[in-house]
């Protein structure tokens, strides 16, 4: 791992029309954000579901027009390419997607799926079948693999194929979209231990977009968080975990339930709804559900602030182990 | 072999299915041995034997010009699967490749599409029928660009409704993610998806399209004579059905048996292996 | 009294490829006023269970063998489908992953809430306002302004509160959860299973919870059965199970959760090898040919181990905790 970023992403806007007639009303999906992916980390962007993440995940890989800002890969500016000028960057840049079995052609056999990238990109001078032999030994599936369709293979052997197809290029980043969605617990471990070996073997930087923060804990070098298109929170993942400085992050963390029946509940429970993209709260936005809100949080919005490798958008970032107020103090 | 098997044998388990199965197989049959089967010519004038009842010679009789109508049935059979085979596959190609671009195209070419297949449909097949031939004169081609035209608008919208359906899908997303072109999307990734119960509902269209040359053949709009069509043996037997009637039941027997072999085929294809266009 | 007592329960499917033994000799208790959670992974037998339970087998589908009994009295296996259908929504409701669906997109909240009271004698006024009662339990902002809106004017966890609302608002005395939180974040996972328990203390009924998500279940089940390829492997309260598993799969299953491993690891602990087609069950243990404590006497069916409180477990080796087999 260098410092060196692979990817650099600045102040990226993904706006959406709505209304039929008046198209110019448009709502922000990502409002602004900004981060690096250095090579050979691992980056997890982490939200709940409307929070923006797979929009910008779409955004990175081109698949999603930006309103604002700019995305450079290896050095080149991406954002805005078309089709044929994108064709090589895809070969250095490959996405998994969310489904295991739904983001694969169902009538294509497996070692078609896995090949298919040398197809697209017209390698020639490779064997393919030998092709699909290497990338299936190398994601830990058996080659008679290759025969078999889509729908013949549990999720877990469906994911090792995506991965598989992911890798097929030799490619300088991977962006996997909850890679562990729809898994079993016992084959989400599979799937991730089998990622970051590749990572390791491969040199790959990865980008995650998950909601599970368990699997950000053990995988992730640095993790950011977001909350209605904006990054709340982002740092080391060890930092971000073990104090978490935005309210947020602290009560995502505390709403993860555990399986140890003993063990007592001391949660940071949010009131209220996550408001919607068309009504965005004034000030900061999280403060209609933010346990610690204070007058000024809904005046003005917060700056991220850095502090060391961890960057806080908060007027009032918590201090280690910061308990919630109760209802007669946050009232006095 | 045995994937050849399995659908037959599950075609085999439905009586009807059986059924339809046996008739086809009887028509494709006496159609491609039609000589072997007869040693008649079809269109040979036979003024002496005309009018004729079944014998052990006529099989089925003969017509008001001595002509053998076991020949014609046979020969007349060749015609109609020759058009209802060439006029369906043409339809559907060029309906799969307009409902492709239809759906996957930009909206506008959408629009543009749909208003011309609705145009096209609201067209009624015999004025259609009747302009088509004032214009090419009475052909076997002439009933085949009526069936095209017909059934084109219907397989065109099905596959654009599909196209658009999975166009969003995470498995195009995902070629789209690995840098593939629209051709190669539509082709590797669509179409083996959404032509499935198209090719299904175009065996149900087979018996509309013989119905059609049949129909148009009675009328005159299509087979020129001689040449033997079920249809036009149809409106000779009508002629003469104080003479005999015959001509008329080996006109018509074909026609129904044919129609409802296809039929019972197309619909237990249907239940079969997509249950889920049931009622269409 | 136990709500629900299910005994021996064999479900078979025809399929193409031969008969489908999807639950073998299942057997487990749903005491009266408790939550039973049923964990398992894909293939494991949760959906056809419920499916089982509720009269509602797909046609290929059959009851083998054994018994469902309902409060002591009515053996659902043995019901025809009139009576299940009285049964269903007044006696047993049901909450699935999708709340859609329960609620009708087309008729208005309210209007709903009001038919399902369709057997009761009050007036109309009387249904609205038990109705307004229930949105405020499960803690709908402006309850009563709630019933005149459409589902689709709802939040996700809105309308999964509704769902919930709904499902309880004829008190059944069981209710059936199927995964109702597994759509839903993390935050509003939470807030719905602390719902879910407070309703289920105040209504009094029980609760068959379904989840393949190892935390929830921990903390909303009082006891806990651990489906494994349509078998239960293993049965007893939560602290049983989770604290002292005694099946060698659900110790590997809870080693598998990444939220089990406090300190950060890049390795994760996973359970090599496939469920066994269930077209050929091996005669013996189900779970042998993945499970790192086999020995030969796994060849046989393991019995159904009583280690004690009502704690079972289908092994050979119950009786010997792992932790006690590794010192030794």
């Amino acid at each position: 791992m260098s410092d060196d970023p692979i990817l650099t992403v600045r102040d990226v806007q993904v706006s959406f029309p709505v209304g039929g007639l008046r198209k110019r009303d448009a709502i922000l999906g990502v409002a602004g954000v900004s981060f690096d992916v250095r090579r050979g980390e691992t980056f997890a962007l982490v939200g709940e579901s409307g929070s923006g993440k797979t929009t910008l995940a779409r955004a990175v890989n081109g698949l999603q027009a930006i309103s604002n800002g700019e995305i450079t890969f290896e050095g080149q500016r991406i954002d805005g390419l078309d089709r044929k000028s994108m064709k090589p960057v895809r070969k250095r840049m490959s996405m998994m997607f969310q489904d295991p079995v739904g983001s694969l052609s169902p009538r294509m056999t497996v070692g078609d799926l896995v090949t298919e990238p040398f197809r697209i990109h017209g390698i020639e001078g490779r064997n393919l079948r030998d092709e699909a032999a290497r990338l299936l030994s190398l994601v830990g599936l058996p080659t008679d693999f290759v025969s078999r369709f889509p729908h013949q293979l549990s999720g877990g052997q469906a994911r090792r194929v995506g991965v598989a197809r992911a890798i097929a290029l030799d490619p300088a980043l991977i962006i996997a979209d909850e890679p562990t969605a729809g898994l079993d617990v016992s084959v989400q471990g599979e799937v991730l231990n089998l990622l970051n070996d590749l990572r390791e073997r491969l040199g790959l930087a990865m980008m995650i977009i998950t909601h599970n923060l368990h699997v950000v804990h053990h995988v992730a070098d640095r993790t950011a968080v977001m909350y209605l298109g904006r990054f709340v929170e982002a740092g080391d993942t060890e930092e971000v975990f073990g104090a978490p400085r935005h309210p947020y992050t602290a009560a995502l963390l505390s709403a993860n339930p555990e399986p140890d029946p003993d063990k007592t509940h001391d949660r940071i429970t949010l009131p209220a709804e996550v408001p919607s993209l068309l009504a965005r709260p004034p000030g900061c936005e999280f403060h209609t559900r933010c346990p610690w809100a204070q007058p000024a949080c809904s005046a003005k919005a917060p700056t991220p602030t850095q502090e060391g490798t961890r960057a806080v958008a908060c007027h009032f970032p918590l201090e280690p182990g910061a308990r919630p107020p109760t209802q007669s103090e946050s009232a006095a | 072999m045995a994937e050849l098997w399995r659908p037959i044998r599950k075609i085999l388990r439905e009586p009807l299915g059986a059924l339809g199965l046996f008739l086809v197989v009887l028509v494709i049959f006496g159609a491609i041995f039609a000589d072997l089967l007869t040693s008649f010519d079809p269109t040979r004038i036979n003024p002496r034997d005309r009018f004729q009842g079944p014998s052990a010679a006529h099989l089925m009789g003969t017509d008001q010009l001595g002509r053998d109508l076991f020949a014609r049935v046979l020969h007349g059979g060749r015609i109609a699967l020759f058009v209802a085979l060439v006029s369906t596959a043409a339809s559907l190609v060029i309906g799969i490749v307009l409902g492709l671009i239809a759906g996957y195209g930009p909206r506008w070419l959408d629009n543009l599409m749909i208003l011309l297949f609705d145009a096209m449909k609201s067209f009624p097949t015999v004025m259609l029928a009747l302009a088509l031939v004032t214009i090419m004169g009475p052909s076997l081609t002439a009933v085949m660009v009526v069936v095209i035209l017909v059934t084109v608008p219907g397989y065109a919208r099905i596959i654009r409704t599909q196209t658009i359906a999975l166009k969003n899908s995470e498995y195009v997303t995902a070629a789209q993610s690995m840098g593939a072109n629209p051709a190669r999307i539509l082709r590797v990734h669509i179409l083996p998806n959404v032509i499935g119960p198209l090719v299904i509902l175009a065996s149900m269209d087979i018996p509309v399209v013989i119905g059609i040359e049949a129909g148009m053949s009675f009328l005159g709009l299509g087979v020129r004579p001689p040449t033997p069509s079920w249809g036009s043996m149809l409106n000779d037997g009508f002629t003469s059905i104080r003479d005999t009637a015959w001509i008329a039941i080996a006109g018509g027997i074909p026609i129904i048996l044919t129609t409802l072999g296809f039929t019972f085929l197309g619909e237990t294809l249907r239940d079969v292996f997509d249950p889920r266009l049931k009622g269409r | 009294m136990t709500t629900l007592a299910i005994d021996g329960l064999n479900v078979t499917f025809s399929t193409e490829d031969g008969p489908l033994h999807a639950l073998k000799n299942v057997s487990f208790d749903v005491p009266e006023n408790r939550i039973v959670g049923i964990v398992g992974e894909s293939g494991c037998g949760k959906s056809t269970l419920i499916n089982a339970i509720l009269g509602l087998l797909a046609d290929n589908g059959s009851i083998d063998s054994g018994s469902i009994l309902f409060q002591g009295r009515d053996d659902l296996t043995k019901l025809g489908p009139a009576q299940m259908r009285d049964l269903r929504g007044p006696k047993i409701s049901t909450v699935f992953q999708d709340p859609m669906g329960a609620l009708n997109p087309v008729i208005s909240v309210g209007q709903q809430m009001i038919n399902i009271q369709y057997r009761s004698d009050i007036s109309k006024q009387e249904k609205a306002q038990r109705a307004v009662d229930m949105l405020e339990l499960v803690r709908i902002p402006d309850a009563r302004a709630a019933l005149a809106r459409y589902p689709h004017q709802f939040s996700g966890g809105m309308k999964q509160r509704i769902a919930i609302a709904m499902a309880l608002m004829m008190e059944p005395a069981l209710l059936i959860a199927d995964e109702p939180t597994t759509a839903l974040d993390a935050t509003l996972e939470v807030t719905t299973i602390e719902l879910l328990k407070d309703l289920q203390q105040q209504i009094g009924c029980s609760v068959l919870f379904i989840s393949h998500h190892l935390g929830v279940i921990a903390e909303l089940c009082d006891d806990v059965v651990v489906m494994y390829a349509g078998e239960v492997v293993e049965r007893g309260t939560v602290r049983q199970i989770f604290n002292d598993p005694r099946h060698p799969y659900t110790a590997r299953l809870l080693e598998c959760d990444p939220a089990r491993q406090s300190e950060r690891t890049r390795s994760l602990p996973t359970i090599p090898g496939e469920i066994p087609d269930l077209r050929a069950r091996p005669r013996g243990c189900i779970f042998a040919n993945r499970c790192h404590r086999v020995h030969d006497a796994c060849a046989a069916p393991p019995p159904d181990h009583d280690v004690g409180d009502g704690h079972v477990a289908r092994c050979f080796v119950a009786n010997v905790p792992e932790t006690v087999e590794a010192t030794a």
